[in-house]
């Protein structure tokens, strides 16, 4: 039973570790509506979805590749791979916004209470999923190979693939302009004013409307960059997948802590990490259903999460 | 006619009614509902399925779940994404007595139902303190683990299913056929009867009193010194039980179950019939349930985008109609009333 997961260790971490960035950016869209709406978005992981079909589209109808064309080299692949990022953030992004326009602004303005705006997300995501499942004719879409998936070395018996470490690093590096961003920016600011409170920044004259609407797009942004990983990695999608993966980052969000977004860090590498290693030991059958018992685990005993702040108590 | 109510409208004629008269109210629309089969051969009729068949399932096991989630989402406010696990626990209980003991129907009905009672304890026990969505999105998992579960042990025969679950016995001259569901439907019917009598029952005692209260605030219940935790705990059971019951009566009524029929979309489908009829209100979740449960297998081109059109029923409602077609009674001002003849 522990064999796999002994002899392979290091593989093991190190896939986990990447899949644990992708949960990362997912876990920053779980997080950064819910620092500011104190709700979550029931709809990030169909935005999450559309955001892989983005990233297909842009390599298999922008650019023409096929399923058994060469794997692109040179300046044309960075080109094509940087095409394909935007292209599932821009899906993504719009999406985002989509979702708080149809499922949250009209009901937010009227002030009714969050039973009506979760049904309302809930609403939303069936739909998202739903009209790609009848586009696509419930069929899962392969990716074009775009990025070869070089072995560049080995630690450890661990293989350092070309796709993997590119998803580390770059998705290491959208975490940390979206944490300054957070940060620094003029308009990161008034969204860390709208989530400390959120009455005490509309007096200071903060448009709230525009501040919920870019934080959509920023966590849209940041699922999206995800998508473009995942597809990169897996070079498969589905009408279906934002599920499993929704769960896994909503989990790793709530371990972080959620509205915290270093928290989502921590935590989105912590369950890439555990996803991988449960599959390994219980089978990959068993992977959701660990997941959901940590999940469960962690709202029991550390509800607050890692770094984060208490979920019991109700608040306005 | 601005302010007309169709709740208001009818309960007002309940209200004015004398003792007699509701009796005889109540006696012709049990007697309406009962007769239901025989109408299909008119316009009612179904173009896929059979007519008696699709008043079964979807139409009436869906009215019956509707009602079972509405004691949980209607009357406490809690959101329960996760309906679709007590079914399928009713269901898998079914299937796996049903084939390897010879017990019937009617012996494994208390059995499924006490099952699925407790899974909702369990669930409930670490997600019930927590807030509104967080439960909504831990029974959301829930939901699809039970599905897991049950497509990769061995005693549920994985995606395979369970297949020839054995029909529940006559009962009487109420007979159980495959291609004559009436006596499906009846025994179905009594037990939306019985659900319906259980609610309004619960409704004006002090569980129905809790509820409300923690349904409009339930930090000032808790300090009012209503047992939140309890009572959430209560209407939590009582809908996974009305999910269990309806999961054996599905199980032995289709004679084959598998993992497939227990997504998540199931529960979508089952909130979307409460929150379309009116949320908390028993005549329009039935509402809810049979137009949303019918219309899909009458109009053909529904149901190929079935859940589509109930993301978008889920959608429109909240943000246009919030309390449904059918709002439910508004409680102040019955005490208001109260108070006032006193």
């Amino acid at each position: 039973m522990f064999d796999v997961f002994i002899d392979q260790f290091w593989q093991l971490t190190f896939s986990g570790i990447s899949l644990g960035f992708i949960y990362v950016l997912i876990a920053l869209g779980y997080t950064m509506v819910y620092g500011v709406l104190r709700m979550i978005n029931f709809a990030n992981s169909e935005i999450f979805m559309w955001g892989t079909f983005g990233a297909i589209v842009a390599s298999r109808d922008l650019f023409k590749y096929t399923q058994t064309s060469d794997p692109v080299t040179g300046p044309k692949l960075v080109l094509v791979l940087v095409v394909q990022l935007f292209a599932a953030m821009a899906f993504a992004g719009l999406v985002a916004v989509l979702v708080e326009f149809v499922a949250y602004r009209r009901l937010r303005a009227r002030g009714t209470n969050r039973l009506a705006t979760l049904i309302s997300a809930i609403g939303m995501s069936i739909v998202l999923s739903e009209v790609m499942r009848l586009l696509t004719a419930s069929r899962p879409v392969g990716s074009p190979r775009i990025l070869e998936k070089i072995i560049l070395t080995e630690i450890w018996g661990a293989q350092i693939r070309l796709d993997t470490l590119i998803t580390i690093l770059a998705a290491g590096a959208i975490f940390i302009i979206l944490e300054r961003f957070v940060k620094l920016s003029r308009m990161g600011k008034a969204i860390r004013a709208v989530s400390m409170n959120e009455d005490a920044a509309k007096l200071m004259g903060i448009n709230l409307n525009r501040v919920i609407t870019v934080t959509f797009l920023v966590g849209g942004l940041a699922t999206g960059a995800a998508a473009f990983f995942y597809v990169t990695v897996y070079e498969y999608t589905k009408f279906n997948i934002g599920f499993t993966m929704g769960l896994a980052a909503f989990t790793a969000a709530v371990l972080g802590g959620i509205g915290n977004i270093r928290g989502a860090f921590f935590g989105g590498i912590a369950l890439g990490l555990a996803e991988v290693y449960a599959a390994s030991i219980l089978g990959t059958q068993w992977k959701s259903v660990t997941i959901f018992i940590i999940l469960v685990l962690v709202l029991l005993f550390k509800p607050s999460g890692l770094f984060g702040e208490a979920v019991t108590q109700t608040r306005a | 006619m601005k302010n007309f109510n169709l709740r208001d409208f009818g309960a007002g004629i309940w209200e004015r009614a004398n003792r007699p008269q509701r009796v005889a109210i109540a006696i012709s629309a049990i007697v309406l509902a009962s007769l239901m089969p025989f109408a299909g051969g008119s316009f009612l009729a179904t173009p896929i399925a059979a007519y008696d068949a699709v008043l079964v399932y979807p139409v009436a096991i869906f009215v019956l779940m509707s009602l079972g989630l509405n004691i949980v989402v209607g009357k406490s406010g809690m959101l329960d994404l996760g309906y679709v696990a007590f079914f399928a626990i009713g269901a898998y209980t079914m299937g796996f007595l049903g084939m390897h003991t010879s017990l019937n129907t009617w012996e494994i009905m208390p059995i499924g139902i006490g099952l699925a009672m407790l899974a909702g304890v369990l669930l409930g026990i670490p997600t019930l303190r927590l807030r509104g969505d967080y439960l909504a999105i831990v029974t959301l998992g829930f939901g699809e683990i039970i599905r897991i579960v049950a497509l990769n042990v061995s005693w549920t025969n994985g995606p395979n299913g369970i297949s020839g679950i054995p029909m529940p016995p006559d009962l009487g001259p109420i007979k159980f056929r495959l291609d004559d569901q009436k006596g499906f439907y009846w025994i179905v019917l009594v037990m939306i009867l019985l659900t319906i009598w259980m609610i309004r029952r619960l409704s004006v005692r002090r569980p129905g009193r809790a509820w409300e209260a923690i349904r409009q605030d339930e930090d000032a219940a808790e300090l009012m010194g209503v047992p939140t935790f309890k009572y959430k705990m209560w209407s939590f059971t009582l809908g996974a039980a009305v999910g269990g019951a309806a999961g054996v009566l599905y199980g032995s009524k289709n004679l084959f179950i598998a993992p497939e029929m227990f997504t998540l979309n199931v529960s979508i489908l089952i909130l979307a019939c409460v929150v379309f009829g009116g949320i908390g209100n028993i005549w329009g979740v039935i509402v809810g349930g049979v137009v949303l449960g019918y219309l899909p297998d009458r109009i053909r081109f529904i149901s190929d985008a079935r859940l589509l059109v109930f993301g978008l029923v889920l959608i429109v409602v909240m943000n246009f109609r919030p309390d449904g077609l059918l709002p439910r009674k508004k409680r102040e001002k019955a005490i208001v009333k109260k108070g006032a003849d006193a």
